[in-house]
Protein backbone atom coordinates (compact mmCIF):
# COMPACT_ATOMS: atom_id res chain seq x y z
CA UNK A 1 0.00 0.00 0.00
CA UNK A 2 1.12 3.54 -0.79
CA UNK A 3 1.15 5.89 1.81
CA UNK A 4 -2.72 5.82 3.85
CA UNK A 5 -2.37 9.45 4.00
CA UNK A 6 -1.18 10.47 0.32
CA UNK A 7 -3.71 7.92 -1.05
CA UNK A 8 -6.59 9.15 1.33
CA UNK A 9 -6.08 12.89 0.47
CA UNK A 10 -6.35 11.64 -3.22
CA UNK A 11 -9.28 9.84 -2.51
CA UNK A 12 -10.81 13.20 -1.20
CA UNK A 13 -9.47 15.10 -4.27
CA UNK A 14 -10.33 12.54 -7.08
CA UNK A 15 -13.64 13.13 -5.97
CA UNK A 16 -14.08 16.08 -5.98
CA UNK A 17 -12.13 16.29 -9.19
CA UNK A 18 -14.41 14.07 -11.50
CA UNK A 19 -17.45 15.15 -10.19
CA UNK A 20 -16.78 18.82 -11.11
CA UNK A 21 -15.93 17.48 -14.67
CA UNK A 22 -19.14 15.74 -14.96
CA UNK A 23 -20.90 18.48 -13.08
CA UNK A 24 -19.08 21.07 -15.71
CA UNK A 25 -19.88 18.80 -18.78
CA UNK A 26 -23.42 20.61 -18.12
CA UNK A 27 -22.15 24.23 -19.15
CA UNK A 28 -24.56 26.43 -21.43
CA UNK A 29 -27.16 23.36 -21.76
CA UNK A 30 -29.41 23.31 -18.39
CA UNK A 31 -33.18 23.28 -17.89
CA UNK A 32 -33.18 26.67 -17.05
CA UNK A 33 -30.91 29.84 -16.23
CA UNK A 34 -30.57 29.44 -12.72
CA UNK A 35 -29.25 26.32 -13.24
CA UNK A 36 -26.71 26.88 -15.42
CA UNK A 37 -25.70 29.51 -12.92
CA UNK A 38 -26.32 26.92 -9.81
CA UNK A 39 -24.20 24.09 -11.73
CA UNK A 40 -21.23 26.09 -12.69
CA UNK A 41 -20.78 27.48 -9.17
CA UNK A 42 -20.90 23.79 -7.77
CA UNK A 43 -18.40 22.36 -9.83
CA UNK A 44 -16.28 25.20 -9.15
CA UNK A 45 -16.14 25.07 -5.33
CA UNK A 46 -15.64 21.30 -6.21
CA UNK A 47 -12.65 22.49 -8.64
CA UNK A 48 -11.07 24.60 -5.66
CA UNK A 49 -11.38 21.91 -3.24
CA UNK A 50 -9.50 19.46 -5.80
CA UNK A 51 -6.83 22.43 -5.80
CA UNK A 52 -6.53 22.34 -1.87
CA UNK A 53 -6.43 18.35 -1.60
CA UNK A 54 -4.50 17.32 -4.35
CA UNK A 55 -1.83 19.81 -3.37
CA UNK A 56 -1.94 18.62 0.06
CA UNK A 57 -0.81 15.18 -1.67
CA UNK A 58 1.50 16.65 -3.94
CA UNK A 59 2.97 17.85 -0.60
CA UNK A 60 2.52 14.77 1.70
CA UNK A 61 4.01 12.60 -1.05
CA UNK A 62 7.28 15.06 -1.32
CA UNK A 63 8.06 13.92 -5.02
CA UNK A 64 7.56 17.04 -6.14
CA UNK A 65 3.95 16.60 -8.06
CA UNK A 66 1.42 19.61 -7.59
CA UNK A 67 -2.56 18.97 -8.02
CA UNK A 68 -1.80 19.63 -11.56
CA UNK A 69 0.54 17.13 -11.93
CA UNK A 70 -1.77 14.71 -9.82
CA UNK A 71 -5.10 15.29 -11.61
CA UNK A 72 -3.69 15.45 -15.59
CA UNK A 73 -0.49 13.06 -15.18
CA UNK A 74 -2.34 9.64 -13.38
CA UNK A 75 -3.97 7.09 -15.32
CA UNK A 76 -7.04 5.36 -14.11
CA UNK A 77 -5.50 3.04 -11.75
CA UNK A 78 -4.32 5.52 -9.88
CA UNK A 79 -7.38 7.11 -9.12
CA UNK A 80 -9.40 7.21 -5.80
CA UNK A 81 -12.87 8.14 -6.33
CA UNK A 82 -15.71 6.48 -5.69
CA UNK A 83 -17.71 5.25 -8.50
CA UNK A 84 -20.60 7.01 -8.17
CA UNK A 85 -19.16 10.49 -8.95
CA UNK A 86 -17.79 9.01 -12.41
CA UNK A 87 -20.94 7.68 -13.85
CA UNK A 88 -22.65 9.43 -16.73
CA UNK A 89 -24.74 12.99 -16.04
CA UNK A 90 -28.09 11.14 -17.59
CA UNK A 91 -30.68 13.67 -17.47
CA UNK A 92 -31.17 16.49 -15.33
CA UNK A 93 -32.86 14.01 -12.56
CA UNK A 94 -29.49 12.10 -12.95
CA UNK A 95 -27.43 14.93 -11.88
CA UNK A 96 -29.08 16.11 -9.76
CA UNK A 97 -30.15 12.72 -7.24
CA UNK A 98 -25.75 12.03 -8.25
CA UNK A 99 -25.03 15.13 -6.79
CA UNK A 100 -27.42 14.77 -3.55
CA UNK A 101 -26.19 11.65 -2.59
CA UNK A 102 -22.59 12.57 -3.16
CA UNK A 103 -23.71 15.95 -1.31
CA UNK A 104 -25.00 14.22 1.74
CA UNK A 105 -22.12 12.24 2.36
CA UNK A 106 -20.10 14.65 1.65
CA UNK A 107 -21.28 16.95 4.11
CA UNK A 108 -21.11 14.08 6.83
CA UNK A 109 -17.84 13.35 6.16
CA UNK A 110 -16.32 16.56 6.14
CA UNK A 111 -17.87 17.85 9.08
CA UNK A 112 -15.98 14.80 10.97
CA UNK A 113 -12.70 16.01 9.28
CA UNK A 114 -13.18 19.48 10.66
CA UNK A 115 -11.75 17.63 13.87
CA UNK A 116 -9.02 16.15 12.18
CA UNK A 117 -5.44 15.78 14.04
CA UNK A 118 -4.50 17.17 11.24
CA UNK A 119 -4.33 20.80 10.81
CA UNK A 120 -4.44 21.07 7.11
CA UNK A 121 -6.75 18.33 6.83
CA UNK A 122 -8.89 20.68 9.12
CA UNK A 123 -8.58 23.90 7.54
CA UNK A 124 -9.15 22.14 3.90
CA UNK A 125 -12.80 20.59 5.74
CA UNK A 126 -13.63 23.81 7.24
CA UNK A 127 -13.50 25.97 3.95
CA UNK A 128 -15.26 22.85 2.00
CA UNK A 129 -17.80 22.48 4.47
CA UNK A 130 -19.27 25.65 4.26
CA UNK A 131 -19.82 25.26 0.18
CA UNK A 132 -20.94 21.73 0.34
CA UNK A 133 -23.68 23.07 2.97
CA UNK A 134 -25.17 24.81 0.74
CA UNK A 135 -24.70 22.51 -2.22
CA UNK A 136 -26.33 20.26 -0.17
CA UNK A 137 -29.37 22.58 0.64
CA UNK A 138 -29.78 23.08 -3.32
CA UNK A 139 -29.84 19.84 -3.93
CA UNK A 140 -32.03 18.82 -1.31
CA UNK A 141 -34.78 20.98 -2.31
CA UNK A 142 -34.03 20.26 -5.93
CA UNK A 143 -34.76 16.31 -5.27
CA UNK A 144 -37.74 16.98 -3.31
CA UNK A 145 -39.01 19.60 -6.19
CA UNK A 146 -38.92 17.32 -8.75
CA UNK A 147 -39.52 14.14 -7.23
CA UNK A 148 -43.17 15.81 -5.57
CA UNK A 149 -43.68 17.25 -8.71
CA UNK A 150 -45.49 16.39 -11.96
CA UNK A 151 -45.94 12.81 -12.74
CA UNK A 152 -42.95 12.79 -15.34
CA UNK A 153 -40.25 14.12 -12.83
CA UNK A 154 -41.31 11.78 -10.17
CA UNK A 155 -40.94 8.80 -12.33
CA UNK A 156 -37.54 10.50 -13.53
CA UNK A 157 -36.20 10.97 -9.98
CA UNK A 158 -37.07 7.14 -9.07
CA UNK A 159 -35.08 6.04 -12.28
CA UNK A 160 -32.46 8.02 -10.87
CA UNK A 161 -32.49 6.61 -7.78
CA UNK A 162 -32.50 2.82 -8.64
CA UNK A 163 -29.74 3.68 -10.89
CA UNK A 164 -27.59 4.97 -8.41
CA UNK A 165 -28.43 3.14 -5.40
CA UNK A 166 -26.06 0.92 -5.84
CA UNK A 167 -23.20 3.00 -5.44
CA UNK A 168 -24.31 4.43 -2.09
CA UNK A 169 -22.40 1.86 -0.33
CA UNK A 170 -18.95 2.13 -1.29
CA UNK A 171 -18.88 5.68 0.40
CA UNK A 172 -19.13 3.71 3.67
CA UNK A 173 -16.75 1.27 3.13
CA UNK A 174 -13.78 1.09 5.35
CA UNK A 175 -10.70 -0.43 4.33
CA UNK A 176 -6.80 -0.65 5.27
CA UNK A 177 -6.44 3.22 4.04
CA UNK A 178 -9.57 4.29 6.29
CA UNK A 179 -8.21 1.82 9.53
CA UNK A 180 -5.05 3.93 9.39
CA UNK A 181 -6.25 7.90 9.03
CA UNK A 182 -8.51 6.29 11.94
CA UNK A 183 -6.08 5.53 13.80
CA UNK A 184 -4.25 8.45 13.88
CA UNK A 185 -7.18 10.62 14.12
CA UNK A 186 -7.01 12.35 10.65
CA UNK A 187 -10.23 10.69 9.36
CA UNK A 188 -13.53 9.47 10.74
CA UNK A 189 -14.66 5.98 10.52
CA UNK A 190 -16.55 6.17 7.35
CA UNK A 191 -18.92 3.10 8.27
CA UNK A 192 -19.99 5.67 11.50
CA UNK A 193 -21.50 8.08 9.28
CA UNK A 194 -24.04 5.77 7.56
CA UNK A 195 -26.84 6.32 10.13
CA UNK A 196 -27.12 9.55 9.82
CA UNK A 197 -26.83 9.57 6.10
CA UNK A 198 -29.78 6.82 6.03
CA UNK A 199 -31.69 8.99 8.04
CA UNK A 200 -31.11 12.10 5.91
CA UNK A 201 -32.03 9.66 2.87
CA UNK A 202 -35.17 8.64 4.28
CA UNK A 203 -36.48 12.03 5.51
CA UNK A 204 -35.71 13.79 2.09
CA UNK A 205 -37.62 10.78 -0.06
CA UNK A 206 -40.37 10.73 1.91
CA UNK A 207 -40.85 14.60 0.95
CA UNK A 208 -39.95 13.80 -2.30
CA UNK A 209 -42.77 10.51 -2.31
CA UNK A 210 -39.92 8.85 -4.04
CA UNK A 211 -39.33 4.65 -2.28
CA UNK A 212 -36.03 3.68 -1.35
CA UNK A 213 -35.12 0.84 -3.23
CA UNK A 214 -34.34 -2.70 -1.72
CA UNK A 215 -31.12 -4.30 -1.42
CA UNK A 216 -28.08 -3.95 0.03
CA UNK A 217 -25.78 -4.89 -2.87
CA UNK A 218 -22.80 -2.06 -3.09
CA UNK A 219 -20.62 -1.54 -6.29
CA UNK A 220 -16.96 -0.66 -5.04
CA UNK A 221 -13.64 -0.77 -7.05
CA UNK A 222 -13.53 3.20 -7.48
CA UNK A 223 -11.80 4.22 -3.98
CA UNK A 224 -9.21 1.31 -3.83
CA UNK A 225 -8.74 1.95 -7.21
CA UNK A 226 -8.58 -1.60 -8.22
CA UNK A 227 -11.74 -1.38 -10.80
CA UNK A 228 -13.24 1.37 -11.96
CA UNK A 229 -16.28 2.24 -14.83
CA UNK A 230 -15.37 1.80 -18.01
CA UNK A 231 -16.38 5.66 -18.03
CA UNK A 232 -13.35 7.24 -15.95
CA UNK A 233 -11.26 6.46 -18.89
CA UNK A 234 -13.26 8.50 -21.02
CA UNK A 235 -13.25 11.70 -18.72
CA UNK A 236 -9.53 11.14 -18.77
CA UNK A 237 -9.03 11.09 -22.02
CA UNK A 238 -10.86 14.65 -22.21
CA UNK A 239 -9.79 16.20 -19.52
CA UNK A 240 -5.92 14.98 -19.39
CA UNK A 241 -5.42 15.49 -23.42
CA UNK A 242 -3.87 18.41 -23.53
CA UNK A 243 -1.29 18.07 -21.19
CA UNK A 244 -0.32 14.83 -22.30
CA UNK A 245 -0.52 16.25 -26.00
CA UNK A 246 1.87 19.35 -25.25
CA UNK A 247 3.81 17.58 -22.17
CA UNK A 248 6.56 20.50 -22.26
CA UNK A 249 4.27 23.43 -22.26
CA UNK A 250 3.08 25.36 -19.22
CA UNK A 251 -0.17 27.05 -19.63
CA UNK B 1 -21.15 44.61 -27.44
CA UNK B 2 -23.89 42.16 -28.38
CA UNK B 3 -26.16 44.06 -29.94
CA UNK B 4 -25.75 44.13 -33.91
CA UNK B 5 -27.99 45.63 -36.59
CA UNK B 6 -31.10 46.60 -33.99
CA UNK B 7 -33.66 48.00 -35.61
CA UNK B 8 -35.42 51.83 -33.85
CA UNK B 9 -38.43 53.03 -35.51
CA UNK B 10 -36.97 53.67 -38.85
CA UNK B 11 -38.57 56.81 -39.00
CA UNK B 12 -35.72 59.22 -38.48
CA UNK B 13 -35.17 61.86 -35.32
CA UNK B 14 -37.98 64.23 -34.90
CA UNK B 15 -37.18 67.73 -33.80
CA UNK B 16 -38.27 68.48 -30.10
CA UNK B 17 -40.60 71.07 -32.29
CA UNK B 18 -42.20 68.16 -33.67
CA UNK B 19 -43.13 66.01 -30.48
CA UNK B 20 -46.28 65.63 -28.69
CA UNK B 21 -45.68 67.43 -25.09
CA UNK B 22 -45.47 64.20 -23.79
CA UNK B 23 -42.43 63.19 -25.57
CA UNK B 24 -40.82 66.20 -26.06
CA UNK B 25 -40.19 65.84 -22.23
CA UNK B 26 -39.54 62.37 -22.31
CA UNK B 27 -36.44 63.60 -24.38
CA UNK B 28 -35.86 66.48 -22.93
CA UNK B 29 -35.21 64.51 -20.04
CA UNK B 30 -32.50 62.44 -21.98
CA UNK B 31 -30.67 65.41 -23.45
CA UNK B 32 -30.37 66.24 -19.84
CA UNK B 33 -28.87 63.32 -19.17
CA UNK B 34 -31.55 61.78 -17.02
CA UNK B 35 -32.55 58.74 -16.45
CA UNK B 36 -36.18 56.92 -17.86
CA UNK B 37 -36.83 54.00 -15.20
CA UNK B 38 -39.76 51.53 -15.75
CA UNK B 39 -42.46 53.34 -14.63
CA UNK B 40 -41.96 56.30 -16.29
CA UNK B 41 -43.59 57.49 -19.71
CA UNK B 42 -41.54 56.52 -23.01
CA UNK B 43 -42.41 56.18 -26.61
CA UNK B 44 -43.30 52.98 -28.00
CA UNK B 45 -40.51 52.83 -30.10
CA UNK B 46 -37.87 53.44 -27.49
CA UNK B 47 -39.67 50.58 -25.44
CA UNK B 48 -39.27 47.93 -28.26
CA UNK B 49 -36.14 49.10 -29.68
CA UNK B 50 -34.67 48.91 -26.05
CA UNK B 51 -36.43 45.21 -25.78
CA UNK B 52 -34.32 44.04 -29.56
CA UNK B 53 -31.24 45.65 -27.72
CA UNK B 54 -31.23 44.20 -24.11
CA UNK B 55 -32.90 40.84 -25.77
CA UNK B 56 -30.06 40.36 -28.25
CA UNK B 57 -27.38 41.53 -25.91
CA UNK B 58 -29.33 38.61 -23.17
CA UNK B 59 -29.11 35.99 -25.55
CA UNK B 60 -25.46 36.75 -26.35
CA UNK B 61 -24.76 35.90 -22.93
CA UNK B 62 -26.66 32.77 -22.84
CA UNK B 63 -25.14 31.39 -26.15
CA UNK B 64 -21.76 32.68 -25.35
CA UNK B 65 -21.31 30.24 -22.68
CA UNK B 66 -20.77 27.20 -25.66
CA UNK B 67 -18.18 28.52 -27.25
CA UNK B 68 -16.39 28.63 -23.59
CA UNK B 69 -17.74 25.71 -22.17
CA UNK B 70 -16.31 23.79 -25.22
CA UNK B 71 -12.74 24.38 -23.47
CA UNK B 72 -13.90 23.41 -19.80
CA UNK B 73 -13.71 19.58 -19.74
CA UNK B 74 -10.31 20.49 -21.51
CA UNK B 75 -8.63 23.36 -19.99
CA UNK B 76 -5.20 22.56 -19.49
CA UNK B 77 -4.86 23.33 -15.58
CA UNK B 78 -7.36 23.22 -12.27
CA UNK B 79 -6.43 27.28 -12.18
CA UNK B 80 -7.42 27.78 -15.96
CA UNK B 81 -10.83 25.34 -15.35
CA UNK B 82 -11.61 27.42 -12.24
CA UNK B 83 -11.09 30.76 -13.90
CA UNK B 84 -12.89 29.40 -17.43
CA UNK B 85 -15.78 28.33 -15.11
CA UNK B 86 -16.16 31.08 -12.96
CA UNK B 87 -16.23 33.33 -16.31
CA UNK B 88 -18.80 31.40 -17.93
CA UNK B 89 -20.98 31.70 -14.89
CA UNK B 90 -20.62 35.27 -14.89
CA UNK B 91 -21.82 35.13 -18.75
CA UNK B 92 -24.71 33.32 -17.33
CA UNK B 93 -25.68 35.64 -14.40
CA UNK B 94 -25.25 38.74 -17.02
CA UNK B 95 -28.14 37.13 -19.00
CA UNK B 96 -29.68 36.79 -15.70
CA UNK B 97 -29.37 40.33 -14.95
CA UNK B 98 -30.30 41.84 -18.86
CA UNK B 99 -33.35 39.37 -18.88
CA UNK B 100 -34.44 41.37 -15.43
CA UNK B 101 -34.07 44.47 -17.74
CA UNK B 102 -36.01 43.61 -20.07
CA UNK B 103 -38.63 41.97 -18.10
CA UNK B 104 -38.70 45.66 -16.61
CA UNK B 105 -39.96 46.78 -20.44
CA UNK B 106 -43.12 44.86 -20.44
CA UNK B 107 -41.89 41.18 -21.92
CA UNK B 108 -40.96 38.04 -20.24
CA UNK B 109 -37.70 35.73 -20.00
CA UNK B 110 -39.92 32.92 -21.61
CA UNK B 111 -41.06 35.22 -24.23
CA UNK B 112 -37.69 36.33 -25.12
CA UNK B 113 -35.97 32.81 -25.09
CA UNK B 114 -38.90 31.55 -27.69
CA UNK B 115 -38.10 34.02 -29.56
CA UNK B 116 -34.26 33.41 -29.84
CA UNK B 117 -35.39 29.23 -30.10
CA UNK B 118 -37.15 30.01 -32.82
CA UNK B 119 -34.79 32.40 -34.64
CA UNK B 120 -36.84 35.74 -34.15
CA UNK B 121 -34.31 36.80 -32.34
CA UNK B 122 -30.51 37.13 -32.81
CA UNK B 123 -27.37 36.62 -30.60
CA UNK B 124 -24.16 38.12 -31.49
CA UNK B 125 -22.51 36.74 -35.00
CA UNK B 126 -19.16 36.25 -32.88
CA UNK B 127 -20.84 33.21 -31.08
CA UNK B 128 -21.15 31.37 -34.50
CA UNK B 129 -17.53 31.01 -34.97
CA UNK B 130 -15.83 27.77 -33.67
CA UNK B 131 -13.42 27.41 -30.53
CA UNK B 132 -10.77 25.01 -31.74
CA UNK B 133 -7.67 25.56 -29.36
CA UNK B 134 -6.91 26.33 -26.07
CA UNK B 135 -5.22 29.43 -27.32
CA UNK B 136 -9.29 30.05 -28.68
CA UNK B 137 -9.77 30.78 -25.05
CA UNK B 138 -7.36 33.46 -24.96
CA UNK B 139 -8.43 35.22 -28.03
CA UNK B 140 -12.28 35.31 -26.95
CA UNK B 141 -11.25 37.21 -24.03
CA UNK B 142 -8.92 38.79 -25.52
CA UNK B 143 -10.68 40.16 -28.31
CA UNK B 144 -14.61 39.30 -27.86
CA UNK B 145 -14.60 40.75 -24.50
CA UNK B 146 -12.10 43.44 -25.54
CA UNK B 147 -14.59 44.60 -28.17
CA UNK B 148 -17.84 43.99 -26.32
CA UNK B 149 -16.58 46.00 -23.30
CA UNK B 150 -15.39 48.93 -26.24
CA UNK B 151 -19.87 49.57 -26.49
CA UNK B 152 -20.68 48.64 -22.92
CA UNK B 153 -18.50 50.72 -21.03
CA UNK B 154 -20.46 54.15 -23.02
CA UNK B 155 -23.61 52.17 -22.06
CA UNK B 156 -23.19 52.37 -18.25
CA UNK B 157 -24.10 56.10 -19.17
CA UNK B 158 -27.10 54.74 -21.22
CA UNK B 159 -30.81 56.50 -20.72
CA UNK B 160 -32.44 53.72 -19.28
CA UNK B 161 -32.04 52.93 -15.56
CA UNK B 162 -31.68 49.36 -15.56
CA UNK B 163 -29.90 48.33 -18.37
CA UNK B 164 -27.54 51.37 -17.63
CA UNK B 165 -27.37 49.40 -13.50
CA UNK B 166 -26.73 46.31 -15.35
CA UNK B 167 -24.14 47.59 -17.54
CA UNK B 168 -22.14 48.97 -14.35
CA UNK B 169 -21.99 45.29 -13.17
CA UNK B 170 -21.15 43.52 -16.43
CA UNK B 171 -18.47 46.09 -17.00
CA UNK B 172 -16.48 45.07 -13.40
CA UNK B 173 -16.84 41.65 -14.77
CA UNK B 174 -15.97 41.50 -18.65
CA UNK B 175 -12.87 43.31 -17.72
CA UNK B 176 -11.52 41.43 -15.25
CA UNK B 177 -12.17 38.50 -18.30
CA UNK B 178 -10.72 40.57 -20.67
CA UNK B 179 -7.21 40.93 -18.53
CA UNK B 180 -7.65 36.73 -18.53
CA UNK B 181 -7.81 36.24 -21.91
CA UNK B 182 -4.79 38.48 -22.61
CA UNK B 183 -2.95 36.60 -20.00
CA UNK B 184 -3.50 33.39 -21.48
CA UNK B 185 -2.47 35.01 -24.68
CA UNK B 186 0.77 36.03 -22.90
CA UNK B 187 1.58 32.28 -21.75
CA UNK B 188 0.94 30.74 -24.95
CA UNK B 189 3.22 33.70 -27.28
CA UNK B 190 5.83 32.60 -24.22
CA UNK B 191 5.63 28.98 -24.33
CA UNK B 192 6.72 26.22 -26.84
CA UNK B 193 6.46 26.40 -30.70
CA UNK B 194 3.20 25.11 -30.58
CA UNK B 195 2.02 27.27 -28.39
CA UNK B 196 2.55 30.64 -30.13
CA UNK B 197 1.50 28.70 -33.03
CA UNK B 198 -1.84 28.32 -31.83
CA UNK B 199 -1.72 31.76 -30.28
CA UNK B 200 -1.14 33.30 -33.92
CA UNK B 201 -3.93 30.84 -35.73
CA UNK B 202 -6.24 32.18 -33.00
CA UNK B 203 -5.79 35.79 -33.80
CA UNK B 204 -5.97 35.08 -37.63
CA UNK B 205 -9.06 33.28 -37.27
CA UNK B 206 -11.06 35.63 -34.24
CA UNK B 207 -9.38 39.19 -35.84
CA UNK B 208 -12.50 39.52 -38.42
CA UNK B 209 -15.00 38.35 -36.55
CA UNK B 210 -14.19 40.66 -33.92
CA UNK B 211 -14.14 44.19 -36.50
CA UNK B 212 -18.02 42.41 -37.31
CA UNK B 213 -19.38 42.55 -33.69
CA UNK B 214 -19.31 46.08 -34.14
CA UNK B 215 -21.86 45.80 -36.95
CA UNK B 216 -21.70 47.30 -40.28
CA UNK B 217 -20.88 51.17 -40.90
CA UNK B 218 -24.17 52.97 -39.34
CA UNK B 219 -23.17 56.65 -39.87
CA UNK B 220 -25.85 57.11 -42.52
CA UNK B 221 -28.08 54.77 -40.63
CA UNK B 222 -31.75 56.27 -39.51
CA UNK B 223 -32.19 53.66 -36.88
CA UNK B 224 -28.60 54.31 -35.41
CA UNK B 225 -29.32 58.12 -35.76
CA UNK B 226 -32.67 57.29 -33.49
CA UNK B 227 -30.94 55.04 -31.10
CA UNK B 228 -28.47 57.61 -30.74
CA UNK B 229 -30.63 60.27 -29.74
CA UNK B 230 -32.16 57.75 -27.42
CA UNK B 231 -29.01 57.60 -25.70
CA UNK B 232 -29.61 53.60 -25.79
CA UNK B 233 -26.58 53.84 -28.96
CA UNK B 234 -23.71 56.38 -27.62
CA UNK B 235 -21.29 55.75 -30.52
CA UNK B 236 -21.43 54.84 -34.28
CA UNK B 237 -20.14 51.43 -34.97
CA UNK B 238 -16.93 53.07 -37.02
CA UNK B 239 -15.75 54.85 -34.11
CA UNK B 240 -15.91 51.93 -31.78
CA UNK B 241 -14.41 49.89 -34.58
CA UNK B 242 -11.66 51.92 -34.62
CA UNK B 243 -11.14 52.14 -30.92
CA UNK B 244 -10.48 48.95 -30.74
CA UNK B 245 -8.58 48.45 -33.60
CA UNK B 246 -6.23 51.43 -31.79
CA UNK B 247 -6.49 49.79 -28.65
CA UNK B 248 -5.25 46.30 -30.06
CA UNK B 249 -3.02 46.61 -32.47
CA UNK B 250 -0.13 47.78 -29.69
CA UNK B 251 -1.15 44.95 -27.73
CA UNK B 252 -0.76 42.56 -30.54
CA UNK B 253 2.26 44.06 -30.76
CA UNK B 254 3.51 43.77 -27.68
CA UNK B 255 2.39 39.86 -27.82
CA UNK B 256 4.59 39.99 -30.89
CA UNK B 257 1.27 38.52 -33.48
CA UNK B 258 0.92 39.57 -36.33
CA UNK B 259 -2.41 41.31 -36.78
CA UNK B 260 -3.51 39.11 -40.19
CA UNK B 261 -4.45 42.41 -42.39
CA UNK B 262 -1.66 43.34 -44.68
CA UNK B 263 -3.06 46.75 -45.19
CA UNK B 264 -2.77 47.54 -41.42
CA UNK B 265 -0.95 50.63 -40.98
CA UNK B 266 -0.91 53.62 -38.75
CA UNK B 267 -2.03 56.90 -40.37
CA UNK B 268 -0.40 60.01 -38.24
CA UNK B 269 -2.95 62.59 -40.04
CA UNK B 270 -6.10 60.95 -38.90
CA UNK B 271 -3.67 59.49 -35.44
CA UNK B 272 -5.45 56.19 -36.33
CA UNK B 273 -4.87 52.91 -37.85
CA UNK B 274 -5.63 52.44 -41.41
CA UNK B 275 -7.35 49.23 -41.14
CA UNK B 276 -9.26 46.45 -43.86
CA UNK B 277 -12.71 46.24 -43.14
CA UNK B 278 -14.04 42.73 -42.60
CA UNK B 279 -16.08 40.61 -45.15
CA UNK B 280 -19.44 41.97 -45.08
CA UNK B 281 -21.04 39.31 -46.83
CA UNK B 282 -19.86 36.61 -45.15
CA UNK B 283 -21.41 38.76 -42.05
CA UNK B 284 -24.53 38.66 -43.83
CA UNK B 285 -24.29 35.06 -44.17
CA UNK B 286 -23.58 34.79 -40.28
CA UNK B 287 -26.78 36.85 -39.37
CA UNK B 288 -28.78 34.56 -41.60
CA UNK B 289 -27.68 31.70 -39.79
CA UNK B 290 -25.18 30.37 -41.80
CA UNK B 291 -22.34 30.65 -39.54
CA UNK B 292 -19.35 27.73 -38.98
CA UNK B 293 -21.45 26.78 -35.69
CA UNK B 294 -24.49 28.37 -35.93
CA UNK B 295 -26.75 24.93 -36.57
CA UNK B 296 -24.80 23.75 -33.36
CA UNK B 297 -25.34 26.61 -31.19
CA UNK B 298 -29.07 26.53 -32.26
CA UNK B 299 -29.09 22.81 -31.64
CA UNK B 300 -27.57 23.16 -27.96
CA UNK B 301 -29.84 25.94 -26.97
CA UNK B 302 -32.98 23.86 -28.81
CA UNK B 303 -32.01 20.73 -26.85
CA UNK B 304 -31.48 22.58 -23.27
CA UNK B 305 -34.99 23.66 -23.51
CA UNK B 306 -36.70 20.69 -25.18
CA UNK B 307 -34.71 18.40 -22.34
CA UNK B 308 -35.56 21.02 -19.62
CA UNK B 309 -39.10 21.04 -20.10
CA UNK B 310 -40.18 18.15 -17.09
CA UNK B 311 -37.52 20.22 -14.55
CA UNK B 312 -39.40 23.16 -15.53
CA UNK B 313 -42.52 21.97 -14.92
CA UNK B 314 -42.11 19.78 -12.17
CA UNK B 315 -40.37 22.46 -9.98
CA UNK B 316 -43.61 24.41 -10.89
CA UNK B 317 -46.19 21.50 -10.43
CA UNK B 318 -44.20 21.22 -7.14
CA UNK B 319 -44.60 25.13 -5.83
CA UNK B 320 -47.73 25.06 -6.51
CA UNK B 321 -48.37 22.27 -4.61
CA UNK B 322 -46.47 24.07 -1.82
CA UNK B 323 -48.33 26.78 -2.06
CA UNK B 324 -51.78 24.68 -1.70
CA UNK B 325 -50.96 22.68 1.31
CA UNK B 326 -49.82 26.17 2.92
CA UNK B 327 -52.88 27.60 2.32
CA UNK B 328 -54.89 24.44 3.46
CA UNK B 329 -53.52 24.88 6.50
CA UNK B 330 -54.07 27.87 7.02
Amino acid sequence: MSDPLFEFLCRMGDNTLVLGHRVSEWCGVAPVLEEDIALANTALDLIGQTTLWLNLAGEVEGKGRDADALAFRRDVWDFHNVLLVEQPNGDFGQTIMRQFLFDAWHRGYLTALTGSSHTQVAAIAEKSLKEVTYHLERTTDTVIGLGDGTEESHKRMQSALDRLYPYIGEMFFKDAVDEAMISEGIAPDPTSLRAAFDSLLDEVLAKATLTRPDGTFAHKGGKSGQRHSEHLGHILAQMQWLQRAYPDATW
Amino acid sequence: MYAQMIKSTGKGVKSLDEMDPEERAFQERINAGGKIEPKDWMPEGYRKTLIRQIGQHAHSEIVGQLPEGNWITRAPTLERKAILLAKVQDEAGHGLYLYCAAETLGVSRDQLTRDLLTGRMKYSSIFNYPTLTWADMGAVGWLVDGAAIMNQVPLQRTSYGPYARAMVRICKEESFHQRQGFDIMMKMVNGTEAQRRMAQDALNRFWYPSLMMFGPSDAESVHSAQSMAWKIKMNTNDELRQKFVDQTVPQAEYLGLTVPDEHLKWNETRGHYDFSEPDWDEFFDVLQGNGPCSTDRMEARNMAWDEGRWVREGLLAHAEKKRARKMAAE
